[in-house]
């Protein structure tokens, strides 16, 4: 394997002793502590930028990879908000970087609280069962099993982690959009990234 | 629970029960200035100049304007569709705007000019984190607002042709203000006129 867990040496000390019950109280103080919007303006941009993209795009998976790009590009800034605002220090391992971001980030930045399922050193499955992109929305029949709505959560993931060195994929497994209970996301660790020191750093 | 939300998804949207007290209300701030800023990207890779910026812009507002009539008119438990303009115009700059950005704009009619009115806003929450480059001057991305706008006016029956334009504030020079032109479609105005005889 690849992985080299030397990268995560550096632990601090707030996080030596880390509980879930610990990143819960971290994510309703980061909820509470931000400034807010009323959610459907946020729901109903979200599906006007879908409806032009569509219109801009001939084929759907044209628009799956957009949507993608999209939240990649969010996720390169948004982990340094993330970052900042939450106070966490680096994860140990993958696992934790899996409850980080289904305990933590998402309440923080969407408001609801996300879990998991078979999260290991390599890969972890998160489960949203309230997500605010997907209010009111409903696919028409041709859509439904080629869109991927939520896609620009998957880009997201993508780009936050990328920016602490972690390289992975993330794929839309199960969407209520397609008459599933719950929407999951699939993310797989493909490479730790070097830690590159910035030119002209002594 | 599970078998209840099997059963809410598998229906037709319109015929789920809708959301009560505590569903979503908000999200953060900084995921839909992410999300609008992501939008604006994406539009400036696709065209250079601002009129079509702001024409793209303004058709995204319209959809959203189109689908909030209705779910404000909802949530403020509204007993009746507004039929007069200015009745309009008020539920639009307090309503609206307080449901959206938790603040009041300020409606104005023209005196020069019949059936036309003015929103003023002076600073508007989704251009607070947006700069706007040198070879885009003069774009004000509070189209968008004026096209959620253009959404409302037509979804109640009010053509008109809404345009935004971006005023610069001497107290306040980094946040210039947000005025949204709103000029009423001549047939509407016909309509209207018995009204003020």
């Amino acid at each position: 394997s690849t992985q080299s867990t030397g990268d995560f040496r550096f632990l601090a000390p707030s996080m030596a002793a880390r509980q879930t019950s610990n990143l819960a109280k971290v994510a309703e103080n980061c909820w509470t502590k931000a400034p807010k919007i009323n959610a459907e303006l946020f729901t109903l941009t979200y599906g006007a930028i879908v409806w032009q993209l569509l219109k801009d795009n001939e084929n759907i998976e044209d628009v799956n990879n957009q949507l993608e790009k999209m939240g990649y590009n969010i996720g390169l800034r948004l982990i340094d908000e993330f970052l900042a605002r939450s106070n966490l220090g680096r994860c140990k391992d993958f696992r934790e970087t899996a409850e980080v971001i289904a305990k933590v980030a998402f309440k923080m930045f969407l408001g609801v609280n996300a879990s998991l399922r078979d999260s290991n050193d390599k890969e972890f499955v998160l489960i949203l069962d309230d997500n605010p992109l997907t209010d009111f929305c409903e696919l028409p029949e041709s859509h439904k099993k080629s869109l991927a709505y939520c896609n620009i959560l998957c880009g997201v993931i993508r780009g936050s982690l990328e920016m602490v060195q972690m390289r992975v994929e993330c794929q839309l497994i199960k969407s209520i959009l397609r008459g599933d209970e719950v929407s999951e996301i699939k993310v797989v660790l493909k490479e730790i990234l070097k830690d590159e020191m910035p030119i002209g750093d002594d | 629970m599970e078998e209840l939300r099997k059963k809410n998804n598998s229906l037709n949207v319109v015929d789920r029960k809708l959301p009560t007290k505590g569903f979503h209300n908000k999200v953060s701030l900084s995921a839909f200035s992410l999300l609008f800023s992501e939008l604006i990207q994406y539009t400036h890779r696709r065209v250079h100049n601002v009129k079509d910026f702001e024409r793209r812009l303004a058709d995204i507002g319209y959809n959203v304007g189109l689908r909030l009539l209705e779910y404000i008119s909802w949530k403020e438990k509204a007993t009746k569709r507004e039929t007069e303009f200015e009745r309009i115009l008020h539920f639009i700059s307090n309503t609206v705007w307080k449901m959206l950005f938790g603040k009041n704009a300020r409606p104005e009619k023209s005196k020069q000019v019949a059936g036309r009115y003015m929103i003023t806003e002076d600073e508007t929450l989704v251009n607070k984190f947006i700069s706007v480059p040198k070879d885009l001057a003069g774009l004000s991305c509070g189209s968008f607002v004026g096209g959620i706008v253009e959404g409302i006016l037509y979804a109640s029956e009010f053509l008109a042709k809404v345009t935004t334009h971006s005023v610069q504030v001497p107290e306040n020079p980094r946040f210039p203000r947000t005025v949204i032109l709103i000029e009423l479609d001549k047939e509407v105005f016909e309509r209207e006129a018995p009204q003020d005889g």
